[in-house]
């Protein structure tokens, strides 16, 4: 009788732990995500398997992951990936230099700002994927016209949001450091800037998504390697399973670089969190 | 050390849209002085403040510290704002090292002297805490620690206390108190509570708004000995009631 009454305690216990279990894993924050990310992957594979559409429009998600496989075996994606990596980083990280320090300017004197913001304002309007012919003219089909391009396309952003930041410096933090006997360049190195980092890293996330696709912009228009030019290789031939390999990489790699940059925020500005 | 505000005005604006914000403010303060300016919203007394700071300039007028014009921002005159001016990213004993920095002292002189002022503050214990973790009050402490660590020659504190809550604010007052007696420290401090001057000052200077004058001052000769007594005493109350009346029909708009 005892005994019996003790396994049916465990056992509720055991579902009661289940239970808690479930809902700290559904409480966690990237599960919601998971679940939504697993149920197009469903409604893929069962409109995929009906047969409802043609293999050619829709490729199952198994043919994807077998023409991702081979072009990994292939050495291919790996090349490709590192193409396209390299330009945005080359591109991205020149534009993070230069906007910088421009930014900080134009966010701390009035007089740079009012040179500079109309122009800026003008430029960035030009969609910068209409760089593209002339940069070509300039710089022909080399790595330098894409890294230009990332860096057009992303720098003008970069600045503007890094200006904005600093105009939102609590002016009590300034003028505390010049009470406290700071000079001019110090305000910017141990005020703005500490300041500022938070929104400049976010300022650098938004616009890296940018970068992304300006890249495969790029290179569809002109390039030997890369994920845009084997997308539209596949489009040549057809190959709709390898474009999807192409989008899904593009996406991963731009989640990936995403969570790389609120990693580092969290890390680096732990006291604006 | 001697501060000195002379035949000082100040204008905001040009033309016919200039403003007079500020009419020949004239005040002195010596060493080991505490002198409050009291006015409401609007009487200019921030602004005078700012103009001793260095953080503005005046219209007209001269301000000097030993003689000396003021001529912008400077150490010898530190700074406690009232909404809390510490940074966010730095541990409170980091804040209080600030100043010291960028002052360029020798590393080891700014790890004593920090430790030195968080423990005048009261704060030895906090030192590696973040200002988001530390309460209004604590917050204060540490500003103050921060100015008086970078060694002023006079303290300007600018509505201090004016974020605090009531019970904080009083338990802020004698703390302030307690320190300018044991540092013999010298300090400006605006505040629109009649009460906080008598209580810590030694002059009160009474400000009139549009445009910000000074309107009367009074030597607050009090026994301080203890402030919770002397915030009920008698002759305290009938100052502290008689300037608030006068500052009352002032924002009635009755000619004083």
């Amino acid at each position: 009788m005892s005994s019996t009454s003790t396994t049916a305690g465990k056992a509720r216990s055991a579902n009661a732990l289940d239970a808690a279990a479930w809902r700290r894993w559904l409480g966690h924050p990237w599960s919601l995500g998971l679940i939504g990310i697993l149920a197009v992957l469903l409604v893929w594979q069962l409109i995929a398997g009906s047969g409802l559409v043609d293999k050619l429009f829709l490729p199952s998600p198994e043919a994807v992951w077998k023409a991702g496989s081979e072009q990994y075996a292939r050495g291919i994606l790996i090349k490709d990936l590192l193409a396209s990596v390299g330009r945005v980083g080359a591109g991205f990280a020149l534009s993070a230099l230069v906007s910088l320090p421009i930014g900080i300017a134009m966010g701390c004197s009035r007089v740079i700002c009012q040179l500079l913001e109309p122009l800026m304002g003008l430029i960035r309007y030009m969609p910068a994927p209409a760089f593209i012919p002339l940069l070509i003219i300039y710089f022909g089909l080399g790595e330098e016209p894409k890294i230009l391009l990332i860096f057009i396309g992303t720098v003008f952003f970069n600045t503007l949001m890094i200006m904005d930041s600093v105009k939102f410096v609590p002016s009590e933090l300034r003028e505390t450091a010049l009470t406290l006997g700071g000079h001019g360049f110090q305000i910017v190195t141990k005020v703005v800037a500490p300041f500022i980092a938070p929104q400049v890293i976010d300022a650098y996330r938004i616009n890296m998504a940018s970068a992304w696709n300006l890249v495969i912009v790029a290179e569809l228009v002109a390039a030997n390697e890369g994920l845009g030019k084997r997308i539209s290789l596949a489009q040549r031939f057809l190959r709709t399973d390898e474009i999807f390999v192409g989008l899904i990489v593009i996406g991963l790699i731009g989640l990936a670089i995403d969570l790389g940059f609120r990693l580092l925020m969290r890390r680096a500005c732990s006291w604006a969190n | 050390m001697h501060l000195s505000v002379s035949g000082v005005s100040k204008t905001f604006g040009h033309g016919p849209r200039a403003k007079l914000v500020l009419d020949d403010i004239n005040l002195e303060l010596d060493s080991g002085e505490f002198v409050a300016l009291v006015g409401s919203s609007g009487s200019g007394k921030s602004t005078v403040m700012r103009l001793v700071a260095g953080l503005e300039r005046s219209s007209t007028g001269s301000i000097t510290v030993d003689g000396r014009p003021v001529r912008g921002p400077g150490s010898d005159r530190g700074m406690v704002f009232q909404k809390y001016s510490l940074y966010p990213w730095l541990s409170a004993a980091e804040n209080v090292a600030f100043g010291m920095q960028l002052q360029g002292r020798p590393k080891r002189e700014v790890n004593e002297r920090t430790a030195y002022f968080l423990e005048v503050v009261g704060l030895s214990d906090a030192g590696r805490r973040l200002p988001r973790e530390l309460s209004g009050g604590m917050q204060q402490r540490v500003a103050i620690a921060r100015a008086l660590a970078a060694d002023p020659k006079v303290l300007l504190l600018d509505e201090p206390f004016g974020a605090l809550d009531l019970q904080i604010r009083e338990s802020m007052q004698e703390f302030l108190y307690q320190l300018w007696e044991r540092t013999g420290l010298t300090a400006l401090l605006i505040t629109h509570d009649v009460e906080e001057a008598l209580l810590l000052a030694q002059r009160v200077h009474i400000m009139a708004p549009r445009p910000g004058r000074i309107i009367r001052t009074v030597a607050a000769q009090l026994d301080r000995s203890n402030l919770a007594h002397l915030r009920v005493s008698r002759p305290f109350l009938e100052l502290r009631e008689e300037l608030a009346g006068c500052l009352r029909s002032l924002d009635a708009g009755v000619p004083a």
